[in-house]
C-alpha cells in the first residue's frame, strides 16, 4: 500500500486500515500501548514509519487468534482478569508473544523484564503476569508454537 | 437467596467483555470512525493567568481543509460545573484565563494535522496577570483574584465542624500529638486518552460519544451548556480506556465537538493529547493537613482535631465536596467519640483537582494513620493491636452522624498480621528492612446524588423475549472494573441461566435508564441491588406463568442451569426460552424496571451530605520495604493486603480492583507527582511522569474478607477505591520502621529520604515534612452533638424498595 511518508505506522493501521486494535497511550514511545510485532520483535507503531518497513511482516493483535481459536496469551487473559479497562491489552499481548516467541518458559522476573515498557494503569499487573505464565504453560505441554 | 444456593455468585468468571478486550475488538471513542467525519482540535492557553484582549480567528478560517473555527463568543455566555455550588467553568474561555491548558478556541477540519495547524493560526492577544501557584502565594495576595466568588480571596470553600467538646477530651488525655502533613498532588494518567465524538443530526438533535464515566452528568449540563433542551441530546459512553476520576467532569473538547458538528452538520471527533490530559487533570489535591489528636495510655483515641488545607487549582470541579471529604471519613474505622474538622480549598493558577480514586480521602487517611503509628511508639504499642483494640462498632453512629453497618477490620487486621509475618519481622528484620501497616475504610456510593433530587440514584430494566434473551439496560458505565458483568451476574443469578445469555448494553440516555455514573464506588451496590430488583420482578412472571403451565404453586418451582422445574424434580419443567414464552403469552410484553437509591440517613447539619453510604469497605495492609541508605531509594519488598469487601460477587474481579488499587497507591506514596514550574507543568509526558512499572510493582497479596453487609447486593461492598488508602500510610510507616526517619510529605521520593537520613546523622528530628502553616482564619465551627455510638438506622430501609 501506498502511504504519505510522514505517517507512523500507527496512524496508518488504524486510520488507512481500520485495525484500531492498536491505541494510542502517547504516541512519544513512552508507554508501549502501540506496540506491534514487526517481522516477531516488539515495535513502537507510534515511532515507526513504514517508509522503512517494506516487505517486513507486521502482527497486530487483530492476527493474535488463528483459524478462530485464540491465542493461549488472549485466552488467558480473558480467563484471569489481566485485562481491566482493555486499553492497554493489544500492545501486551504482542510483547508478551515476542517473549514466548524468545523464551518458551520465562521466570517471573523474565516476564516482569520483558512487560517493563508497557504501562498499565489498572492491574497492578499481577493478572497479567499471572496470565502469561498461565498462557507459557499451556503452550509447552500442547507444544504449539508461540 | 439463601448464600449456600449460589451458583454464579462467588465464582471467578471471565469479565463478558473480556473477549472483545483481547481481540482488540472494543471500540473506543477514538476507534469510531464516521463517514463525513471532521477532526477537531482545540487552542489553549500557555499562560497561567491572562486576560485575553483579542481573538482573531480569520487565519485559521482561511487555511484550506479547514470546516469551522470557534470561540467563547459562539456559545452560549453561561459558566457550568459539575456541582451546582460552583458553576464557574466555561469550554472556550472568553475574557480570562485562570490556567496553562484553559481552551480558548476551536477548530474542525478534514484532518488532525489541518486541524492543528490551523489552531496554530489563531490569533490571541493576552494582558498577563500575576499566577498564583501555591496555597500560600494565593493566601497572600488577596489583591489578585482567580475568581470573585468563593468564602474569601482566592477561597473556594471553607468548613468547620464540630461534633462534641474535641479540646475538653484532649485536655484529659494521656497522650496529645500535633502533627504536620503534606500530600502533593498527582493525576490518574489513564492510557486512553479523552475522546468524543459529536453528530448533530439533520433531525436537529445531537449525539454524543464520548470517553465519560458519567453519562448522565455530561448530558444533563450539555442541555445548559449549548442551550438546548436536554430531551434533544443523546449521550452514549464509549467503552471507558481507564478513568480513576479523571473523565467524571464535562470538558471543553465534548462541548467543543457538539458546537462544532451543529455549524459543520458532520460529526466531529476530538481526542486529547496526552500532554492534553495532564492540563484537564481533575486528579489528586495536593493537601497540607494538621491532626491533633488525643490518645488514652491503651491507645484508644479520645478525640480528634484534623485541619486541611486544599489546593484545588483554577476550578470548582467537585472540590466542595473533596474539601469534605478531606474530613468526613476519619471516623469510620477507630472509635472517636468527639471531633473536629476545618477545611479550606483554595484556588490556584493550576489545572483543576477533583476526585481522584479515593476522593479526598487518601491525604488524610496517610496523615491519621502515621500519626497513629507514631503515637503507637510513643506509648510502647504493637501498632497492629492498637489498631485492632480500638475499631469502630458495628451498627452505630459516628461522631460526625455516619452510620456505619458490617466492619471487617478486625479480621482484616489479623489476617494480614498472620500472612506478612508481622510479629516475626517487627523490630527484628536487618537494617535498611522495615514493616509496616495501616487501615483504611471507603465509601460504597455516595448518599446523595450530587445535584437534589428524589428520583432514583441507578436505574435498571430487564428485559426478556420469547428468543429466550435477557437483555440489561443500564446507564452505569464499565470504565474496566467489570461493572457490566457485574450486572450480568446478578441478573444470572436471580434467573437461574448463564452470564453469557445475558446481554448488557452500555450507558446511552436514550434507551438506559439513568445511573448517575462512576464514581464513589457506588456501581456495584447501587446498580447491582436495582438489577436484582428488576430481575426478581420478571422472575416472579416468569414463576407465576409456569406454575399455571405445570399446575404446581410458584413457590415449588426453581430457577437454575438455564431451566424452571418442581425443586427437588428437574424433570417436572422446562427451559429458560420455552419458560419466557408462556409468561409472554400470558403478561405481554415483559419488561422490568428496578430502581435503587440509599437510604435516607443524613447527618441534619450543613455538610452532612458529604461522607454518608450506605455501607463502608474496610482494609488492611502491611507492607515490607528497602531503603537503600546512600540513594534514598525504597523498594517496596512484599505487600499483603486484607479487605472486607462484604461478599466478592467475582473474587477474581474483586482481586483486580484490589490489585489496581494497590499498584496505585504505591505510585502516588513512591513516585507520582503533578508539579508546576513557572505556571506550566514539570513534566506532562508517560516517560518523565513517573508511574510504577512491572519492575516497580511487587508481589500483592490480597486476601478478601466477606461480611455479608445488609445493605449490598449478595452483600456486596466496594472493593475499587477502599484499598488504595492503607498503602500509602503503611509504606511511610515501613520506611521509619526501616531506618528510623518520619517522611510527612508524600510521595517518599528519595531525595527526601536522603535529606531526613542527614537529619539524623546531625543529631536533629529525623523527619521531613512541612514546617509551617498559612496564616489562614477558619470560620467559626458550627457546633453539632456528636452521635458517637448511638445506634445505626435505616438498615436496608430505602425509597423504591417495595
Amino acid at each position: 500500500m501506498i502511504v504519505p511518508v510522514h505517517k507512523s505506522l500507527l496512524e496508518v493501521l488504524r486510520e488507512d486500515l481500520n485495525l484500531t486494535g492498536t491505541k494510542h497511550g502517547c504516541e512519544l514511545g513512552e508507554c508501549g500501548t502501540c506496540t506491534v510485532l514487526v517481522d516477531g520483535l516488539p515495535v513502537l507503531s507510534c515511532l515507526a514509519l513504514p517508509v522503512e518497513l517494506q516487505g517486513r511482516e507486521i502482527k497486530t493483535v487483530e492476527g493474535m487468534a488463528e483459524n478462530g481459536h485464540l491465542h493461549p496469551l488472549q485466552q488467558a487473559f480473558a480467563e484471569l482478569g489481566a485485562a481491566q479497562c482493555g486499553y492497554c491489552t493489544p500492545g501486551i499481548l504482542l510483547t508478551a508473544e515476542a517473549l514466548l516467541g524468545d523464551n518458551p518458559a520465562p521466570s517471573r522476573q523474565e516476564v516482569r523484564e520483558a512487560l517493563a515498557g508497557n504501562l498499565c494503569r489498572c492491574t497492578g499487573y499481577t493478572k497479567i503476569l499471572d496470565a502469561v505464565e498461565l498462557a507459557a504453560l499451556r503452550m509447552q505441554r500442547s507444544g504449539s508454537p508461540a | 437467596m439463601k448464600a449456600n444456593k449460589l451458583s454464579i455468585i462467588g465464582q471467578s468468571l471471565p469479565k463478558i467483555d473480556a473477549w472483545a478486550k483481547v481481540t482488540g475488538e472494543t471500540k473506543f471513542a477514538d476507534d469510531m470512525f464516521l463517514p463525513r467525519m471532521a477532526h477537531g482540535k482545540l487552542l489553549r492557553s500557555p499562560h497561567p493567568h491572562a486576560l485575553i484582549k483579542r481573538i482573531d480567528t480569520a487565519r485559521a478560517a482561511a487555511l484550506p481543509g479547514v470546516y469551522a473555527v470557534i470561540t467563547g463568543h459562539d456559545l452560549p455566555r453561561v459558566k457550568f460545573g459539575i456541582l451546582p455550588v460552583s458553576q464557574d467553568e466555561e469550554a472556550l474561555c472568553v475574557e480570562k484565563v485562570r490556567m496553562v491548558g484553559d481552551a480558548v478556541a476551536a477548530v474542525a477540519a478534514v484532518d488532525e494535522e489541518t486541524a492543528e495547524r490551523a489552531a496554530h493560526l489563531i490569533d490571541v492577544e493576552y494582558e498577563l496577570l500575576k499566577p498564583l501557584m501555591s496555597i500560600e502565594e494565593s493566601l497572600a495576595s488577596p489583591d489578585v483574584r482567580i475568581h470573585e466568588y468563593g468564602d474569601g480571596p482566592n477561597v473556594h470553600k471553607a468548613v468547620s465542624l464540630q461534633f462534641g467538646d474535641v479540646e475538653a477530651a484532649l485536655a484529659g488525655s494521656h497522650l496529645v500529638r500535633e502533627d504536620v502533613f503534606y500530600f502533593e498532588g498527582n493525576t490518574h494518567l489513564p492510557m486512553e486518552q479523552h475522546s468524543a465524538v459529536a453528530h448533530w443530526g439533520p433531525d436537529d438533535k445531537l449525539t454524543l460519544w464520548s470517553s465519560t464515566q458519567t453519562p448522565h452528568y455530561v448530558h444533563r449540563l450539555l442541555g445548559k451548556i449549548l442551550d438546548v433542551p436536554p430531551a434533544h441530546i443523546r449521550v452514549v459512553a464509549a467503552p471507558v480506556g481507564g478513568g480513576f476520576g479523571g473523565k467524571l467532569d464535562p470538558f471543553a473538547h465534548e462541548i467543543a465537538a457538539c458546537k462544532l458538528s451543529r455549524l459543520t452538520r458532520r460529526p466531529v471527533k476530538i481526542t486529547l493529547t496526552r500532554e492534553e490530559v495532564f492540563y484537564v487533570h481533575r486528579g489528586r489535591h495536593p493537601v497540607l493537613m494538621w491532626v491533633k489528636t488525643g490518645f488514652a495510655k491503651d491507645g484508644a483515641i479520645t478525640g480528634m482535631h484534623f485541619r486541611s488545607w486544599l489546593d484545588g487549582g483554577a476550578y470548582g470541579s467537585y472540590g466542595v465536596a473533596s474539601t469534605f471529604y478531606t474530613g468526613a471519613l476519619q471516623t469510620v474505622t477507630y472509635k472517636i467519640p468527639v471531633y473536629k474538622f476545618e477545611g479550606a480549598r483554595v484556588f490556584t493558577n493550576k489545572p483543576p483537582c477533583g476526585p481522584k480514586r479515593g476522593h479526598g480521602t487518601p491525604q488524610p487517611r496517610y496523615a491519621m494513620e502515621c500519626q497513629i503509628d507514631k503515637a503507637a511508639e510513643q506509648l510502647g504499642l504493637d501498632p497492629a493491636d492498637m489498631r485492632r483494640r480500638n475499631l469502630a462498632e458495628p451498627f452505630t453512629k459516628t461522631a460526625n452522624h455516619l452510620t456505619v453497618t458490617t466492619i471487617g477490620l478486625g479480621e482484616c487486621i489479623d489476617r494480614v498480621v498472620e500472612a506478612s509475618g508481622w510479629r516475626e519481622k517487627r523490630g527484628k528484620l536487618p537494617p535498611g528492612r522495615g514493616i509496616g501497616i495501616a487501615c483504611s475504610s471507603y465509601l460504597t456510593g455516595a448518599g446523595l446524588a450530587i445535584y437534589w433530587n428524589d428520583m432514583p440514584h441507578s436505574g435498571v430494566v430487564v428485559r426478556a423475549d420469547r428468543s429466550g434473551l435477557v437483555a440489561v439496560l443500564c446507564g452505569a458505565t464499565d470504565i474496566g472494573q467489570g461493572s457490566d458483568s457485574v450486572l450480568a451476574y446478578v441478573v444470572a443469578e436471580v434467573l437461574g441461566i448463564d452470564p453469557k445469555d445475558i446481554r448488557v448494553h452500555p450507558a446511552d440516555t436514550d434507551l438506559t435508564p439513568v445511573d448517575l455514573g462512576s464514581y464513589s464506588s457506588r456501581v456495584t451496590l447501587m446498580a447491582g441491588n436495582a438489577a436484582i430488583q428488576a430481575a426478581e420482578r420478571l422472575r416472579a412472571k416468569i414463576l407465576d406463568a409456569v406454575a399455571t403451565k405445570l399446575e404446581v404453586e410458584s413457590d415449588t418451582l426453581v430457577m437454575r442451569d438455564r431451566r424452571v422445574f418442581v425443586d427437588g424434580d428437574p424433570d417436572r419443567g422446562m427451559s429458560f426460552a420455552q419458560a419466557v414464552v408462556h409468561a409472554e403469552s400470558r403478561f405481554g410484553v415483559l419488561a422490568f424496571p428496578g430502581s435503587y437509591a440509599p437510604p435516607k440517613r443524613v447527618g441534619k447539619y450543613r455538610g452532612g451530605g458529604v461522607g454518608p453510604s450506605p455501607c463502608y469497605s474496610y482494609s488492611a495492609c502491611v507492607v515490607e520495604v528497602e531503603v537503600d541508605k546512600e540513594t534514598g531509594e525504597v523498594k517496596p519488598l512484599e505487600i499483603w493486603i486484607a479487605h472486607d469487601v462484604g461478599r466478592a460477587l467475582n473474587p477474581l474481579l474483586v482481586e483486580g480492583q484490589v490489585e489496581g488499587s494497590v499498584y496505585m497507591g504505591l505510585g502516588e506514596v513512591l513516585m507520582e507527582e503533578q508539579v508546576f514550574r513557572k505556571g506550566v507543568h514539570k513534566f506532562p509526558s508517560m516517560l518523565e511522569y513517573k508511574s510504577p512499572t512491572t519492575l516497580e510493582t511487587p508481589e500483592i497479596h490480597t486476601i478478601l474478607i466477606e461480611t455479608d453487609d445488609p445493605e449490598g447486593p449478595f452483600g456486596a461492598k466496594e472493593a475499587g477505591q477502599g484499598p488504595l488508602l492503607p498503602v500509602i500510610p503503611a509504606v511511610a510507616n515501613a520506611v521509619h520502621a526501616a531506618v528510623g526517619v518520619r517522611i510527612d510529605e508524600i510521595p517518599i521520593s528519595p531525595d527526601k529520604v536522603v535529606k531526613a537520613l542527614e537529619l539524623k546523622r546531625q543529631g536533629k528530628p529525623a523527619r521531613l515534612g512541612p514546617e509551617k502553616l498559612p496564616l489562614f482564619t477558619f470560620p467559626e465551627p458550627r457546633m453539632i452533638e456528636s452521635a458517637f455510638g448511638q445506634p445505626a438506622e435505616a438498615i436496608a430501609e430505602r425509597p423504591f424498595a417495595s
